[in-house]
């Protein structure tokens, strides 16, 4: 088994152990590195770069200010507006005896399947003297636009995240400790009050964090209601005026309010996660009756899914009608999509697995800085992430620039968090023993993980590469600033005629991405469902 | 010369942390199963990963049949080992077939050899006609004995078990443990196991070594460190012992039990161990040493009865058969049948 000698096998075998030698190990690691850390850095070089009376003019610009107050201002309106629709619904489902129980709690999911922008097409294409109101009852509403047409559009479709949060914590919660609260003397009401709504504290951060990330980092609903943002100043700034600096400056600007988001959830959660203490199921509950409440409890749930799921499906079957499109673009739009997602899939799951595995088999302080690094590159505002890869690239790679290569590596690094996820779960799963032995039975580190570890995480692999095949296909920002020229994809075409008011030529990219997107929550709700059985 | 050589090794998870493996020495000779016996914690695993390659130890040195493994700058990975390792939970690869667990490490046989040598082997561990089954299609012994199959196929110089039989229910166990300690006796394999349950290290291994906080208190043949412990630790952690603090004077001291032998000559204060069944209970007095006691309680274990006695001011212990019937309150006789056995003191150097 063994044929060389002991001595001659020595230096041989250091080398073996050592990191460097490793490249499955350290290539994907550099790569990411790389990818994320060093354009972000060059961004803050870039912004610095302007003379220093430029500088203070570019800070200091009362514009400035007014982004921040609109970017600010949509994401606390889009947060009580979604609260004041995910609260009450899953209340509704977990602890009620509403009727369709499953199918209210469908509605507060399938809204993840219409993406921003589309959603904001919806809205606009239905109100309007041309609108599919109009058309169809005479009814005349105005067309929203501006703060209020994003307010509706994001909140409509990023509300499920908080719905989804609140539910698990609900369904978690142990009944004995309402009980036992009981027993103890409170109301129904102060059991309410004390027990409960501070054990939804931990989901409420969790979901909101989630849907201001959303608000933050939108670009397809803001632009299309023509709302300045941050996001859509960066675009604006960007694809308008050649002013580069100050788009990096926004940038930045931007990239500082998400820092601060997260390192501010990260203080309000210390200490607050609460966990049940033992195991076991939680003992059936006590469901209230609704009784003469099931009426207007359906009709919210109802008004609910019919602004978000119904009236995007209807506006753009009404408008598919209308179409004049015989198939030829779809399927060019289609092409592009496919081949840069598909790219981006594999790629992102070929990362996934040697950071996954290193956080997961080699947890140490490093590996979890690379675990981060990689969420940092989700949690970066899409736009901010493409313009800090468009001025590095030009910079440091300029045959890059413009390549279907580079996009599919921008997908990659910002989706990666998404492919990471069911990689790491289905790693933990595995158990290290099985690679031990593969090693005790004379196989080599990299050839014992494909014989034994990997094909364990066949079905992890798969689930990841479809969250980033799918979430690449929807993704609008990155692809409009890295995109390849004549390159189209289906949320570029119909974001660009949405955006002219050609409502029948956006019809049917948005239903190729509202069916796409059906997918992606079918695999979420699958997954949500094998976590808690 | 001993096959396996394990010198001074040490080794701390993280920095600042107390060692878990604390320069421990232990060899094993060709042929031989040993034991290493010891609480959970006492390192003894984690020294057994080192001896594979697994883990990487602090310090010390891993030698097998003269080849250097770990130390002087070397560390040979565990694929160029040629060491077995059957682990606590099997660790079979649930996507492969039992055959195809087997045939994994014979990857260095050439091709017509290997179906042969894994059919053979399963045939050894009676796993004939399971062949197509996947792991989970196994009860646990089977699965235990698929383990064994694996690690054994392609002939390692050594064999590692980690708590092998801990997953087995009791009498699945009893019976797993015969057959593997007749089935690495047939073969010749020399077998390091790893093992808490000291009935298990007494019944299955040649020699056995009890660990306590990452080193080695004692090694010895299953009757040696039974009879004559060294330390405390080793005679309480092999089973149930009376504790006898006293004076001694050469080959016997005066203890509460009459005046008793000694297993060594010592000359004064002493912590003296007497097994329970080292001492018999009467109804009457039938020689001069015994003395009078009354029991306090009884136990009854089915092929034995364990009763406390109260004797002297102390309580004892005292097994017997389990046709003695003394109950709560009687007066009884007890006898020392064997001599006490002197413990060492903490820090006392063994001669």
């Amino acid at each position: 088994m063994r044929k060389s000698n002991g001595m001659a096998m020595t230096s041989l075998d250091l080398r073996h152990s050592s990191f460097i030698t490793r490249w499955y190990l350290w290539g994907p690691t550099a790569l990411v590195v790389l990818g994320v850390v060093v354009p972000l850095g060059y961004l803050v070089v870039r912004a610095f770069g302007a003379e220093a009376g430029e500088l203070a003019d570019l800070v200091l610009r009362t514009r400035n200010l007014r982004l921040l107050g609109n970017t600010l201002g949509l994401a606390a309106a889009v947060l009580a507006l979604t609260t004041a629709i995910s609260l009450p619904l899953a209340w509704l489902v977990t602890r009620t005896d509403v009727w369709g129980q499953r199918f209210v709690t469908l509605l507060g999911v399938l809204p993840l399947a219409v993406p921003g922008y589309v959603m904001a097409y919806a809205l606009l294409a239905t109100a309007g003297p041309n609108g599919t109101l109009a058309s169809l009852t005479g009814l005349v509403i105005p067309r929203p636009h501006g703060f209020v047409g994003a307010w509706l559009a994001l909140s409509l479709y990023t509300f499920p995240y908080l719905f989804l949060n609140l539910r698990a914590a609900l369904l978690g919660l142990d009944p004995a400790l309402e009980e036992s609260a009981r027993s103890l003397g409170a109301s129904r009401q102060e059991v309410r009050w004390r027990v409960v709504l501070p054990h939804l504290r931990p989901a409420f951060l969790a979901g909101g964090l989630l849907i201001v990330l959303h608000v933050l980092g939108d670009f397809g609903v803001v632009s299309l209601m023509r709302f300045e943002t941050f996001s859509y100043a960066i675009y604006l700034q960007y694809a308008a005026s050649y002013d580069r600096v100050y788009a990096a400056w926004l940038a930045l600007m931007l990239l500082g309010l998400t820092g601060a988001l997260l390192w501010g959830e990260a203080r309000l959660l210390r200490g607050r996660l609460f966990h049940r203490a033992g195991g076991g199921m939680a003992r059936h509950r006590q469901r209230s009756a609704l009784g003469a409440w099931q009426g207007p409890a359906l009709g919210f749930a109802g008004g609910v899914g019919f602004l978000s799921v119904g009236l995007p499906l209807v506006t753009v079957l009404y408008w598919l009608g209308r179409s004049t499109e015989r198939g030829g673009h779809l399927l060019e739009a289609l092409w592009d999509s496919a081949s840069a997602s598909a790219g981006a899939a594999v790629l992102a799951a070929a990362l996934a697995v040697p950071i996954a595995y290193l956080g997961v088999r080699r947890a140490s302080k490093r590996t979890r800085v690379l675990e981060r690094i990689a969420y940092l590159g989700y949690a970066t505002p899409p736009l901010a992430f493409a313009l800090a890869l468009v001025f590095f690239s030009l910079r440091a790679m300029p045959w890059a620039y413009q390549t279907l290569g580079l996009l599919i590596v921008a997908y990659a690094l910002h989706f990666l968090a998404e492919a990471l996820g069911p990689v790491r779960s289905a790693l933990y799963q595995a158990p290290p023993q099985v690679q031990e032995a593969a090693r005790s039975l004379g196989h080599s580190p990299l050839r014992a993980f494909f014989a034994a570890t990997f094909p364990l995480l066949r079905r992890g692999l798969v689930v990841s590469m479809a969250f980033v095949f799918l979430s690449a296909l929807k993704e609008l920002p990155i692809t409009f600033l890295l995109s390849p020229l004549g390159f189209e994809s289906l949320a570029m075409r119909m974001w660009g005629a949405a955006s002219e008011s050609l409502f029948s030529v956006a019809a049917p990219y948005a239903l190729a991405l509202i069916l796409t997107s059906t997918v992606l929550v079918g695999l979420l709700l699958q997954r949500d469902g094998q976590r808690d059985p | 010369m001993p096959l396996l050589t394990v010198s001074c090794l040490s080794k701390r998870f993280a920095d600042g942390a107390l060692p878990v493996v604390n320069g421990l020495s232990f060899e094993v000779e060709e042929g031989e199963t040993f034991a290493l016996l010891g609480p959970s914690g006492c390192g003894k695993t984690t020294a057994l990963r080192c001896i594979a390659g697994f883990e990487q130890p602090d310090s010390g040195t891993v030698s097998l049949g003269g080849q250097m493994f770990t130390g002087g700058g070397t560390l040979v990975p565990p694929e160029r080992r040629g060491i077995g390792f059957v682990f606590q939970d099997y660790a079979l690869f649930p996507h492969l077939s039992v055959r195809d667990n087997v045939l994994f490490g014979l990857g260095s046989l050439p091709k017509r050899e290997r179906g042969d040598r894994a059919d053979e082997v399963l045939r050894l561990v009676g796993l004939g006609g399971f062949e197509a089954r996947k792991p989970h299609a196994l009860s646990g012994g089977q699965q235990q004995r698929v383990a064994l199959a694996r690690a054994m196929a392609p002939r390692p110089r050594l064999l590692l078990l980690d708590e092998p039989f801990s997953n087995l229910d009791a009498l699945l166990r009893q019976e797993m443990r015969e057959r593997v300690r007749d089935l690495l006796k047939r073969e010749g394999m020399t077998a390091l196991l790893v093992t808490h349950d000291q009935e298990e290290a007494l019944s299955f291994a040649d020699r056995v070594a009890v660990m306590q906080n990452g080193r080695i208190d004692q090694t010895g043949t299953p009757e040696e460190i039974y009879a004559t412990p060294r330390t405390l630790f080793v005679a309480q952690f092999l089973g149930r012992t009376n504790l006898l603090l006293t004076q001694a004077d050469g080959e016997e001291a005066d203890t509460v039990l009459g005046r008793l032998r000694l297993n060594r000559a010592v000359h004064g204060s002493v912590l003296l161990s007497i097994r329970p069944e080292h001492l018999a209970l009467a109804a009457t007095p039938d020689n001069a040493a015994s003395l009078e006691g009354t029991i306090l309680g009884r136990e009854y274990r089915g092929h034995d009865i364990t009763y406390r006695v109260q004797l002297g001011g102390i309580d004892c212990l005292v097994h017997t058969d389990n046709r003695t019937r003394f109950g709560p309150g009687d007066t009884v006789w007890v006898r020392a049948l064997e001599p006490a056995v002197v413990l060492e003191r903490v820090g006392e150097v063994t001669p």
